[in-house]
């Protein structure tokens, strides 16, 4: 691993609910322009620890952190740290499709517009732009003034990843992207995440062991809060260092 | 023996289905014939007012001012108030109301002071119109010396509707779901800007539905601008803020209790009753339409 080519360094890193510690002293560091992905059984800390990337955990009141992200070389929870453009570099696809209720144009210029950006060409070029590296540009290029929620699922899921795209992010957290969707959407996102990877850092949380062979690089295994290993995907499912490991990939628990 | 108890099994099941459908159809019928009562008033009530006061409407009805004691002529300086009292009163409350929700909804943290404003709000609704009337009398005719004015109906009848322009309000930006703020604050936003730019929007037809029909109430309110802006007779229509309004709601009450001539008039507030009543239903059935489809975009 070459050092410098790490995006993220997170470095004795925990979170609290209140007095519960979900995540628990994580050591981490995440490659650039490479998906890496986070797999252990539910209530393992791992969409908390995805979350904490770009900061979407200050939203609940009662938690707080300890130890470091190091993004681009500064502490991202540092006081002064700017949480809207680190959220603008860092986006994030949730695990419901999320579209807001107005025109699929709408929803892809909606951070463009948030940010300043004024003029009706510059807008539909960066719409443009978004909807075809979300590969939806030829189903909604004729209906881009039709509600986003009248898009199928598979389809408001790619909205959505283009919506993150038209902020020209450097990382995509992906918090279980295709849980809600049928296997075919499902084929359709995993390809476009293995096209997307090549301009954009992805880190993605997912149930599906399958999925995290098929499409990372990197795997991560959690298990109650604990990074119990992390290293090459090929690596940890094909031969794995810890007990743990391998019990939960080979299906005995979880 | 296993068939012998199933039969047997069979057979009660049966007897008690039916007893069952036989109280079930007699709680049926009565419900109905409640929920048909409820109905059947509110058309009881449409007709006799428009029975009684369809043969006064006319265009001189409501554009000619009253004449010879209120006996004859319009009612137009009386529409005229009311349009004119319950559009300040809105102008008043919606801010206020609005921001209130929105500090509620997003921003107040459960506390001593959430849980003080929330108090003050559920006990404010539950007031009598008629406290709010004195209420207005006290502080905004005699205290701030605003005198039986506009202003000073528009201000109590603004108090009194308040509580409900909050809750409705309230209510409508919560109904918008988290999903929505959290794609938003993701996408770079500041809380601020994820409510001005996707919270309040999608929560529009709500909040519009809450001010029609706030706006729908106040306009048929008497009480609280009896003693605060409801004049008698005014020649004309007001030129200021601080001159007395004649007002539809307090006009019926005027002709029917108060007139030297409550026979001859009788056609006259029938009139008037029928004019309000096309107002406020105009108005309920106005934000009915608007809920409804509200209801029918909404898809998450």
């Amino acid at each position: 691993m070459v050092e410098n080519n790490n995006i993220f360094e997170i470095k004795g890193f925990s979170i609290f609910y209140g007095d519960f510690m979900a995540v628990k002293n994580i050591m981490l560091n995440i490659q650039a322009s490479k998906i890496t992905a986070i797999i252990g059984p539910s209530g393992c800390g791992k969409s908390t620890l995805l979350r904490s990337l770009n900061r979407m955990n200050d939203l609940i009141v009662t938690s707080r952190v300890e130890g470091q992200v190091i993004f681009h070389g500064v502490d991202i929870y540092y006081k002064d740290t700017d949480v809207i453009e680190l959220r603008r570099r860092v986006g994030m696809v949730f695990q419901k499709p999320n579209p807001f209720p107005s025109s699929v144009y709408e929803n892809v210029a909606y951070g463009p517009k948030i940010r300043g950006i004024k003029k009706k060409s510059q807008l539909d070029e960066i719409v443009e732009n978004a909807l075809v590296r979300a590969d939806l540009w030829k189903e909604v290029k004729d209906k881009l003034n039709e509600s986003g929620l009248s898009l199928s699922g598979g389809q408001m899921q790619r909205l959505c990843i283009a919506r993150s795209l038209a902020q020209e992010p450097e990382v995509l957290l992906f918090d279980e992207p295709t849980s809600a969707l049928d296997p075919i959407s499902t084929a359709h996102i995993e390809n476009l995440l293995q096209e997307l990877q090549k301009t954009v850092t992805i880190v993605i949380v997912t149930h599906n062991m399958q999925q995290a062979a098929r499409i990372s690089e990197y795997t991560a295994f959690m298990y109650l809060g604990e990074m119990i290993e992390f290293g090459d995907t090929d690596t940890i499912f094909v031969n794995p260092h810890n007990k743990l490991t391998e019990e939960y990939i080979t299906g005995r628990f979880g | 023996m296993i068939q012998g108890s199933e039969k047997i099994h069979k057979t009660f099941e049966l007897v008690r289905k039916k007893r069952f459908n036989l109280k079930q159809g007699f709680f049926l019928s009565l419900i109905r014939a409640f929920g048909f009562s409820g109905a059947l008033t509110l058309f009881v009530i449409l007709f006799f007012v428009v029975y009684n006061g369809i043969g006064i409407l006319s265009w001189e009805f409501i554009t000619q001012p009253p004449i010879e004691a209120m006996t004859k002529g319009g009612i137009f300086p009386v529409i005229v108030g009311t349009v004119l009292l319950t559009a300040i009163c809105m102008i008043i409350v919606i801010p206020i109301g609005v921001t209130t929700a929105i500090f509620l909804s997003e921003y107040s943290k459960p506390g001593l002071l959430h849980n003080m404003v929330m108090m003050s709000i559920y006990t404010l609704a539950g007031v009598p119109s008629v406290v709010f009337g004195l209420f207005g009398l006290a502080v905004f005719v005699v205290a701030f010396n605003f005198g039986m004015s506009l202003l000073a109906g528009s201000l109590t009848l603004a108090i009194m509707v308040l509580p409900y322009i909050i809750s409705t309000s309230e209510e409508a930006i919560k109904s918008v779901p988290y999903s929505f703020r959290e794609a938003s604050l993701a996408c770079g936003a500041t809380k601020w800007q994820t409510i001005r730019k996707m919270v309040l929007p999608t929560a529009m037809p709500g909040i519009l539905t809450g001010i029609i029909l706030g706006t729908a109430k106040v306009s048929g309110e008497t009480a609280p601008i009896m003693f605060t802006a409801a004049a008698f007779f005014t020649p004309g229509i007001p030129r200021s803020l601080f001159e007395p309004v004649m007002a539809l709601p307090y006009h019926i009450y005027v002709l029917a209790t108060a007139g030297t001539h409550i026979e001859e008039t009788r056609p006259i507030q029938y009139g008037t009753a029928l004019t309000l009543i096309v107002l406020v239903l105009g108005m309920n059935l106005l934000g009915i339409i608007l809920r409804s489809r509200q209801r029918k975009k909404k898809a998450w």
